[in-house]
């Protein structure tokens, strides 16, 4: 790192060890939250934030070694976010028809959302 | 004769210039070549084609989006944290009637929606009428509503309707 210049090291700095921290608070939310679709909302964070801070950190380092720009993060950006809709709409399907099953299968239950 | 897919093959294009890092005349040449097949493939499996309009509008949409990514985020960080205590937390099941039909403009929307953490697409009914989230914060029903509705329905509906 010691070649990198100030103003790239720095910025990259902070912005990796707020996204680190951002993703590890994601997943201690998915030890943390209470039932199944709370613990959706944990791992997101890591998708979103912290993958966005890891990223642009890549592009102000990347950027210094080489002398120019580097602008090919943004395509993993467009990547997560076209593809993150599918595993989240499926696990959310998925939980919601086995809570209707079970209900179904023990009728006079109040709907709950279960723990695995 | 259909509409050719002008869009698509662009993208096509700059994700293929992005990808190799240059813009020299021959893998723009290549870049060409390929969008162009990709496109004629991909063109037998999109019945309904996208029409883009007022596109100025993809701005402060990206720019909302954005804000509410990263103030969702500090949201959820709070509460994975326990810095709001759990008995103030409720999260649930919330419906949201919607307007917005095209399926470009839904995929945008679940995109959002998953983006954001603290909210999840959950389910959308057989006639498109409902959208079904959950929240993890599900304190005010009606601002949730309202920020879908307003911040990220309108804008696409004038884009894609």
């Amino acid at each position: 790192m010691s070649d990198l210049p100030l103003w790239a090291t720095l910025p990259a700095t902070v912005l990796l060890v707020a996204g680190g921290l951002f993703a590890l608070t994601g997943a201690l939310g998915l030890l943390r939250l209470p039932d199944f679709f709370s613990r959706m909302h944990g791992p997101s964070m890591g998708n979103t934030i912290g993958c966005g801070c890891v990223l642009i950190a890549s592009m102000l380092t990347a950027s210094a070694v080489t002398g120019r720009l580097a602008i090919h993060e943004p395509l993993i950006t467009l990547f997560i976010v076209v593809s993150s809709p599918v595993t989240s709409m499926l696990l959310m399907r998925a939980a919601r028809y086995r809570d209707r099953a079970r209900n179904a299968v023990r009728p006079g239950r109040a709907p709950e959302s279960t723990d695995d | 004769m259909k509409r050719v897919p002008v869009v698509l093959t662009l993208t096509l294009i700059i994700i293929w210039l992005l990808l190799n890092g240059t813009a020299s005349p021959g893998s723009i040449l290549l870049g060409v070549i390929l969008a162009v097949l990709l496109m004629l493939a991909a063109s037998q499996f999109r019945p309904v084609r996208p029409r883009l309009r007022r596109l100025y509008l993809v701005v402060p949409l990206f720019f909302h989006v954005v804000v509410d990514v990263v103030r969702s985020n500090i949201g959820v960080a709070r509460i994975v944290l326990g810095m709001v205590s759990r008995d103030q937390v409720r999260s649930g099941f919330l419906d949201v009637p919607l307007d917005l039909r095209d399926p470009h403009g839904l995929a945008i929307l679940a995109a959002i929606i998953t983006s954001t953490p603290g909210t999840a697409w959950a389910d959308l009914s057989a006639d498109g009428a409902t959208l079904t989230l959950h929240v993890l914060d599900l304190k005010d029903e009606a601002e949730w509503i309202r920020i879908i509705k307003y911040r990220y329905e309108s804008p696409l509906r004038r884009i894609f309707e």
